[in-house]
């Protein structure tokens, strides 16, 4: 074995992003990594390129046990990593690039020719002979970029290469190239890493698969016995089988609060009709990237629609930003806590009263005895686990921040509330919690947006699911539909454009 | 030693035409202070009243726009080029182009260090002489009695503060009843002088300690003079004020019996450079190579309105 | 209000250190008289001195709250006391060359917001463009001389008193009173410190941070205004190449002992005012000492890494937490970086 890691466990305040999880890599075998968004792949990949260090666990490389520092360590025992951004220097000449901080030089000035020479000799054997080294990198495709860079990485490290969804910003023949020279790679004896999103990359490349899912490791297996309905449920979970369903289906003859008619934006979401109506929840289903968040977004003024329009009772509603949709009475608990939703060095109180401010204008505070009021009683509400209202809601575990932004949205009040994974990253417990509070407003007659990569919760929670897929909306499941194996055949039916002919010829 | 032939040639041609100058060219350094603002304008009121020709090129702070200038001059065919070099380095070939087409340099205010055989003269007033008259002026003024003085100086480390201070040292050496007590800097400037002399009233007794203030320059002495005045004492007679440079506004306060004494930087260089040039054209005199300005000492006796008057519109 | 006190204990226990320091070396510092119906003494210096940079340091807590910098209020200083001098050597009455002063500081401001809220330069450079022009501006206003003018209402900005007390000394504290007000007795106190700290998260949360935005670099525009005017009328004209020359610097300065983070968010106007009379009193407690001029910058220099050493105990968990939170971000947040492509 190559590459073996043994019960891997990394923590940060709050969550555990990596349990005890185990991985080994072959010597001339292409690996998937898959997982959602905090299933652990990145804490994984940085544990092995040294940017963290690891709690506990152990990594072997080629049986001898391994602790880099730093990803200058890690180059130096033999792993190497791209990422999808290439974080190469563009107006450097590819020799140069190639060669960095290690020009071959006399008397402390670089010798042109040599370093050309050597870099021609690095290249050789990506199919890059149209290259001139001279030139600078910039001057070349994102897919020779990437290649360039991945030359390097092979030179510099020579064992293990992890490509860090390499593909995303490629065209599907630019992808075939990257291909191509993947393999070459592990024909010559290298162990690859593959992180993506893209299932039929994943089939088309590579030889094995492993899946994260919340920190721990679900499966390992060859990749042509796994099918693209078993990876999907790997990768979104159903162990709780039928939990509590919610059978709300009575509630779809109920009365339209919201309609959007055609609503879209290019680049992020094909345009798509939708009827919201009061005391319902609606859930999302779909895989990273497929446009999830995307539409939660657009619908928030975010990133404003650019065809078709919203409408309610009373007439035409505007979205154009955020302070529009919230006039409109919409709510949206982000995707990215820390980066989108909580304000870190703030107290409890006065992230609660924030949205509620905003709103009433800056001229018209909020008495201090309201906040506090206010944000006694949510804390109470949701049980959000504080010393008191005044502490730093960047203090607080995962869980009891996204209360607080929940919190936030609740005393504005809102009709059409947006919930983008409002359970990723919390503990069991407060998991719980948050399908519970669901529940109890929207008795209330609040109607939900619900975005989730748990299939268990939407099914456990949803009124009706959406299915999106490749930035469009193609499923809708109502009533007895509602059950995991349906959202994933829904997720999995491939009629998938992109890098589709590859996946083909791997079947 | 070529240089010093070409030179000999200039004179024998210039003595061949045997005229007076009727077209100069002016490279100036640019307009980085009023002082400098009035050094232009009467340079261009010398040359109105002989009747020259003057060609004016503002260099902005950039000797290579200066060469140029130069160069362009040398092609134009002036009869004599006045230059207020920006830096005193790197002079050499434009000025041996300027020898070779036999058109005498004449440099104003500053120096260079190239070889003083390619140029004709240097104009410019001596920063030592002005403290040392300024000095002068205090050690007759008080006669015999103590006198505690505080001096504002420059911004540390300029050549202006450094020969300022000596130059008034050099004057008082000999009076044992002159004494320097306080000195700080005041970086040139009126709010700096008006600060850092408020610190020196409270330091000394409220000011009753206070003889005598000897300031760099005319603005920081305004200031101080502002300072003395709001700490209840009267400018001029319970201190005495001495300061260099004389700018309009220090005449103003002299008239109003604030301000004791001032020397004159003069920036009539233009004055003399035109004498000398005008001797060299009519007979061949060669000038010393150094013509130091005069530090004109002005005190209450000399019409400080009539001198105000006859500054303000300079450009100070 | 013990939470208030609190929060400017270190600065105030600073201040305090530094005039027995400046007592020690010389005694009568805190002495002062009476004399011809003003106050007068080393300390009534301090507080008038100190008023350029005070009335900077409270603009400049505003911008610096909301993760920004304003580089350019030395030359705005220069450009408003230019304008100021301008107006009332031109004959206008006194409140219009006030007002003309005032609007060239707001102007200055709305440009300076402008280029941060709208356009989306980074604030040290947006700010640095009017720092560099600035100054060419207030030249061009003066014609490259001093413009003096003798208008007794003009130079009361100054060199007045009112009751005893130098007007210069009312007009800061008067600013710093009226803008922690108006911050502290709105919400905008709290929605600047939310756009500090998270622009993004605030936007989501409907704050209009663009608006803020420009409001706090007029807010600094119209501080560094007031203070062009005190500046001008201190010594009856306007020097537009030395009129508040470097003093930016001292206003960063000065929120910065008054412990608020360059990072943006939690601020205390009350702190940068007292960090702005720290640094005056070090200023005139050098002059004052009498040493040689050469030893006043590296004085001042060391006195302000000991003050700012010692206020570590409060700096160093911020800063702790802010390498913290840079390198645990990634992972709880469940990959972000990985989610946006």
């Amino acid at each position: 074995m190559l590459l073996s890691i043994r019960g891997l466990t990394k923590s940060f305040p709050g969550t555990r992003a990596l349990d005890g999880v185990s991985f080994d890599l072959r010597a001339g075998e292409i690996h998937a990594l898959l997982g959602e968004n905090g299933a652990g792949k990145s804490t994984l990949i940085k544990c092995l390129t040294g940017v963290y260090e690891r709690d506990a666990g152990e990594i072997l490389l080629d049986g001898r046990p391994v602790a880099p520092q730093s990803t200058h360590d890690a180059q130096t025992l033999g792993i190497g990593t791209v990422y999808q951004e290439v974080n190469l220097l563009p107006n450097l000449s590819v020799a140069e690039n190639l060669t960095f901080g290690r020009q071959p030089s006399r008397a402390g000035l670089v010798q042109t020719r040599k370093m050309r020479a050597q870099a021609e000799e690095m290249l050789s054997g990506y199919g890059l002979d149209h290259v001139n080294v001279a030139q600078s990198l910039g001057a070349y495709s994102v897919a020779v970029q990437q290649i360039v860079a991945i030359a390097r990485a092979v030179a510099l490290s020579g064992k293990v290469l992890i490509l860090d969804e390499p593909t995303a910003s490629l065209d599907s023949a630019e992808t075939e190239m990257l291909f191509s020279v993947v393999r070459d790679l592990r024909e010559r004896g290298l162990g690859i890493i593959f992180v993506s999103h893209f299932l039929d990359q994943v089939f088309s490349l590579t030889d094995r698969l492993t899946v994260l899912r919340n920190g721990q490791h679900i499966v390992t297996a060859e990749t042509a016995e796994v099918s693209r309905l078993d990876l999907i449920h790997h990768m979104l979970g159903h162990e709780l089988e039928e939990a509590e369903h919610r059978r709300h289906a009575t509630k779809t003859a109920q009365q339209s609060v919201l309609t959007f008619d055609g609503t879209g934006r290019r680049g992020k979401i094909a345009p798509f009709d939708l009827t919201v109506s009061r005391g319902e929840v609606i859930g999302m289903a779909g895989l990273l990237g497929s446009g999830r968040t995307e539409t939660a977004d657009m619908l928030f003024g975010r990133t404003p629609p650019d065809s078709g329009k919203a409408h309610d009772d009373d007439g035409p509603v505007s979205l154009r930003n955020p302070r529009e949709a919230i006039a409109a009475g919409f709510g949206y608990a982000p995707e990215d806590r820390k980066t989108d939703g909580i304000i870190g060095e703030l107290s409890v109180r006065e992230n609660i009263a924030l949205a509620l401010q905003a709103r009433r204008g800056w001229w018209r505070p909020l008495p201090r005895a309201e906040q506090r009021e206010l944000a006694e009683r949510y804390i109470e509400r949701l049980d959000i686990r504080t010393s008191g209202a005044e502490k730093p809601v960047g203090e607080l575990s995962g869980g009891n921040q996204q209360k607080v932004v929940l919190a936030r949205w609740l005393a504005m009040n809102p009709r059409f509330l947006i919930l983008d994974e409002p359970t990723r990253g919390i503990d069991v417990g407060a998991h719980a919690e948050i399908l519970r509070l669901i529940g109890e407003v929207v008795e209330s007659g609040m109607s939900i947006l619900l975005i989730s990569s748990e299939l268990d919760e939407l099914v456990a929670a949803s009124d009706r699911i959406i299915v999106v897929r490749d930035r469009e909306h193609v499923a809708e499941l109502v009533g007895e539909d509602i059950e995991t194996d349906a959202i994933v055949r829904a997720i999995a039916a491939s009629d998938a454009p992109a890098a589709a002919p590859a996946a083909e010829v791997a079947r | 030693m070529t240089a010093k032939a070409l030179m000999a040639g200039v004179a024998f041609a210039a003595l061949g035409t045997a005229a007076s100058a009727q077209t100069v060219g002016f490279s100036q350094i640019g307009s980085e202070s009023g002082w400098r603002a009035a050094e232009t304008t009467v340079t261009q009121q010398e040359a109105e009243a002989r009747g020259i020709d003057l060609r004016f090129s503002d260099a902005q702070q950039r000797q290579e726009n200066q060469i140029a200038a130069i160069r362009s001059f040398v092609a134009q065919g002036v009869d004599a080029i006045f230059v207020a070099p920006v830096v005193a380095t790197g002079w050499d070939s434009v000025l041996e182009e300027a020898a070779e087409a036999e058109i005498p340099v004449i440099l104003l205010d500053r120096m260079v260090d190239s070889d003083p055989s390619l140029y004709l003269t240097a104009v410019g007033s001596d920063l030592v002489h002005e403290g040392e008259v300024a000095g002068q002026w205090l050690v007759d003024e008080v006669g015999g009695e103590e006198c505690r003085v505080v001096e504002l100086q420059g911004t540390t480390g300029s050549s202006p503060a450094i020969d300022r201070a000596t130059g008034f040292r050099n004057a008082i050496e000999g009076a044992d009843n002159i004494e320097i007590v306080r000195s700080q800097t005041g970086d040139f400037t009126r709010s700096g002088g008006k600060e850092v002399m408020e610190s020196f009233l409270q330091a000394e007794g409220g000011g009753a300690d206070i003889c005598a203030l000897y300031a760099h320059n005319d603005d920081m002495a305004l200031g101080a003079i502002q300072a003395i005045n709001e700490a209840g004492l009267n400018p001029g007679e319970d201190i005495l004020i001495v300061s260099i440079d004389a700018v309009p506004d220090i005449f103003l306060a002299m008239s109003e019996g604030d301000a004791n004494a001032t020397v004159e930087l003069t920036p009539n260089m233009a004055g003399p450079a035109f004498d000398a040039l005008e001797a060299y054209m009519a007979d061949g005199t060669m000038p010393e190579k150094f013509i130091q300005t005069d530090s004109q000492l002005y005190t209450p006796e000399d019409d400080p309105m009539g001198e105000y008057e006859r500054r303000k519109d300079l450009g100070y | 209000m013990s939470a208030g006190i609190r929060r400017i204990l270190p600065q105030l226990l600073t201040l305090l250190a530094v005039v027995a320091l400046i007592t020690a070396f010389f005694p009568s510092f805190l002495s002062v008289e009476m004399v011809d119906g003003r106050l007068v003494g080393s300390a009534i210096d301090v507080l008038k001195r100190g008023a350029p940079v005070a009335l900077l340091a409270v603009g400049m807590t505003l911008v610096i709250a909301t993760g920004g910098i304003d580089l350019s209020v030395g030359a705005v200083m220069a450009i408003c006391g230019a304008a100021g001098a301008w107006a009332i050597s031109n004959d206008y009455p006194l409140v219009a060359a006030l007002l003309i002063a005032l609007a060239a500081g707001l102007a200055c401001g709305l440009w300076n917001g402008v280029l941060v809220a709208l356009v989306g330069i980074q604030p040290i450079v947006a700010t640095l463009i009017l720092m560099v022009a600035g100054r060419g501006i207030a030249q061009m206003i003066t014609e490259g001389r001093i413009l003096t003018f003798s208008h007794d209402g003009f130079a009361f900005f100054g060199s007045g008193t009112i009751f005893g007390v130098p007007t210069p000394v009312i007009l800061w504290l008067a600013v710093g009173i009226l803008f922690t007000l108006l911050v502290r007795r709105t919400a905008l106190g709290l929605l600047i410190e939310s756009v500090g700290i998270n622009r993004r998260a605030s936007a989501l949360s409907g704050v209009n941070a663009t608006v803020l935005l420009v409001f706090v670099y007029m807010a600094s525009g119209i501080c560094a205004a007031v203070a062009g005017i005190v500046a001008t009328a201190d010594i009856r004209g306007a020097d537009a190449n030395n009129a508040g020359l470097w003093l930016e610097l001292d206003a960063i300065l000065a929120v910065v002992i008054g412990g608020t983070s360059l990072l943006g968010g939690r601020f205390s106007i009350i702190a940068s005012l007292i960090g702005a009379m720290i640094i005056q009193a070090i200023d005139t407690g050098i002059l004052l000492a009498g040493f040689p001029s050469e030893y006043n910058l590296v004085i001042k220099a060391g006195l302000v890494v000991i003050i700012l050493v010692l206020q570590s105990p409060r700096l160093s968990p911020r800063i702790s937490a802010a390498l913290s939170r840079r390198r645990k971000e990634p992972a709880p947040a469940g990959s972000a970086t990985e989610a946006r492509e």
